[in-house]
């Protein structure tokens, strides 16, 4: 197949993300719309990395080195979603809502 | 490296610590005995060249003098930081050993983010930053204002890097050379490969996240208002320094050859910047959050470097990082000493507390830019690179007019200081002991030395072993 398709769709999914995070008000799943825009970019990536495994001009690690940085996207969103989690949570316990529009009181 | 090695060794040193040591005021002696260690180790990288651990990392971390003279700075505004605010640290919370753990691996994120020599280890330092600082923002648990300020932070953090992360999966499929390394990127002749500009601007958008550039700076006053001050004062300078540094040497390695192809839309950022940040500070009330928008003003200053890319840029970014450091940590170790926060709150300090009065005067004429101060020659470095560029000269008069108005907020303080009456009795909550006077006077002498010879700091950057 064509590497444009998998552009394409990691674009696609990476547009509902940040739409998702720009238009959801529930904490939890502006989390989860981001969470999306990172696997897009997972999916890029391996896309990419057989896209320069056949190319003539890359170098020869490429195919590997892109496919290592995606384990260290999916470890460091792994470490994110624990902390990001436990601030919800933190928050939740505070004010018994997840609802982003409650944050304004540092408007004033 | 090895401060990177380190910095992650003491962090880990000082997290368990934290479960073997009850007393509270001894995780402030280790913190600052490791960064005392940490420093010199990497003075003597610097002078000899030669690392203490032999690691063969690919190449993907390089060491040279500009940028070990940068975590040198790093380091040793963190140990001004603890030193001065030591004691603030241990009244935040109960853990007082997890946050000086915290700050460890927001240093090691530093260092990485100042020598990466790969997109990887870009990502992975800005990450190793930002997740601990997440932490500290909202290290105040009860506190609602804290837990709204580290779910602002963690929501556009996390976005944030999201943005910068497509930008490099684009970077690395436009790349013929199908390579990560930020001087191995093959852009071409002409006309930039169109996922290569798309990635270009995707890490133009996510670095101006994070050193809060206008327009993406909205998140920054509301989470350095929210987030316990001591932690803002480390947030605001140290953190913000090394996202410029970033910034610079991504910008410089990666996309200098197509420097004329970005530059307007970084003058534009540059100049929205002064503006945004100096007009919105002149109204605020609060010292802390004025200070916040400060932050953003001077930040305007510092994407001159990244505007510029010569040598005077990179000159100017070690002594402005330095010297934007060093006084805004002062400010803020005066401002923590202080019952009310607002500007009024500093009626009468010029009477009741000289010494303070008198430090808190110079750390605000350094950062207007008064001669004789460290930011006078910060400042002068940041136009004269831009005259040498030579593109967009409206930029430079556009500066100096914003620093004029920056004089209009800055002043106010000192005026409220020394010209006015207290409204209360008591305006400094927390004792004020002859140590951290004696600081005090260290740091403003500091600021004074730079500024009247700021070679002592420059040389380094040349130095070759």
């Amino acid at each position: 197949m064509q590497i444009q398709y998998y552009i394409f769709l990691a674009i696609a999914l990476f547009c509902v993300g940040v739409v998702g995070v720009l238009t959801r008000r529930n904490a939890i799943i502006i989390f989860m719309c981001i969470e999306l825009m990172l696997n897009a970019v997972n999916l890029l990536l391996v896309a990419f990395s057989k896209m320069h495994a056949i190319s003539p001009t890359a170098i020869p690690t490429a195919a590997t080195d892109a496919q290592l940085f995606v384990f260290f996207i999916m470890v460091v969103a792994a470490a994110e979603v624990t902390v990001g989690l436990a601030i919800i949570v933190m928050m939740y316990r505070n004010t018994h809502s997840i609802d982003v529009n409650f944050l304004n009181r540092l408007k004033n | 490296m090895n401060a990177i090695i380190l910095t992650a060794i003491w962090g880990v040193i000082m997290m368990f610590g934290g479960v073997f040591i009850k007393n509270k005021s001894v995780p402030k002696y280790i913190a600052i005995i490791g960064l005392v260690v940490i420093f010199i180790a990497n003075g003597f990288e610097l002078k000899t060249g030669a690392p203490f651990f032999m690691i063969d990392v690919k190449d993907m971390v390089v060491t040279n003098s500009f940028n070990l003279t940068f975590i040198a700075i790093a380091t040793g505004c963190s140990l001004l930081f603890f030193l001065l605010s030591g004691r603030d640290i241990e009244k935040v919370g109960a853990h007082v050993s997890e946050y000086f753990a915290l700050i460890f691996f927001v240093l090691c994120g530093v260092c990485l983010a100042a020598t990466f020599n790969t997109l990887l280890i870009l990502f992975i330092g800005i990450e190793i930053i930002s997740i601990p600082l997440y932490i500290l923002t909202g290290s105040d648990k009860r506190n609602l204002k804290s837990n709204e300020a580290a779910l602002k932070y963690f929501l556009m953090g996390a976005f944030s890097t999201g943005l910068m992360l497509m930008g490099i999966a684009f970077i690395f499929g436009g790349n013929a050379n199908g390579s990560f390394f930020i001087n191995n990127i093959h852009i071409g002749l002409g006309k930039m490969p169109v996922l290569i500009a798309a990635g270009m601007i995707l890490l133009l958008i996510s670095m101006s996240f994070k050193v809060s550039a206008v327009p993406f700076h909205f998140w920054a006053p509301d989470v350095y208002d929210g987030s316990p001050t001591v932690f803002t004062s480390f947030m605001a300078t140290i953190v913000k320094a090394a996202g410029f540094f970033a910034f610079l040497r991504l910008f410089e390695n990666a996309f200098g050859s197509v420097q004329p192809q970005w530059q307007t839309l970084v003058a534009v950022i540059t100049a929205a910047t002064l503006f945004i940040g100096n007009i919105t500070a002149v109204f605020q009330q609060s010292v802390k959050r004025m200070l916040a928008y400060s932050s953003i003003a001077q930040a305007g200053f510092m994407l001159f470097a990244v505007f510029a890319l010569n040598d005077k840029a990179s000159e100017g970014v070690i002594l402005y990082t330095a010297g934007y450091s060093i006084a805004t940590i002062g400010l803020f170790a005066v401002l923590i000493k202080m019952k009310d926060y607002t500007i009024d709150g500093f009626n009468g300090l010029g009477k009741s507390q000289p010494v303070l009065a008198l430090s808190a005067t110079i750390f605000l004429l350094s950062l207007t830019g008064i001669p004789l101060t460290v930011g006078f020659q910060s400042k002068f470095y940041m136009l004269l690179a831009a005259a040498q560029n030579g593109h967009h000269t409206w930029l430079i008069i556009f500066a100096v007019l914003c620093a004029a108005i920056s004089a209009y907020y800055y002043f106010k303080i000192i005026q409220a200081m020394y010209f006015k009456e207290p409204e209360a009795e008591v305006i400094i909550d927390g004792e004020v002991n002859n140590t951290f006077k004696f600081l005090l006077i260290i740091t403003a002498l500091l600021i004074m030395v730079l500024g009247i010879f700021p070679d002592v700091l420059l040389n380094w950057i040349h130095f070759i072993a």
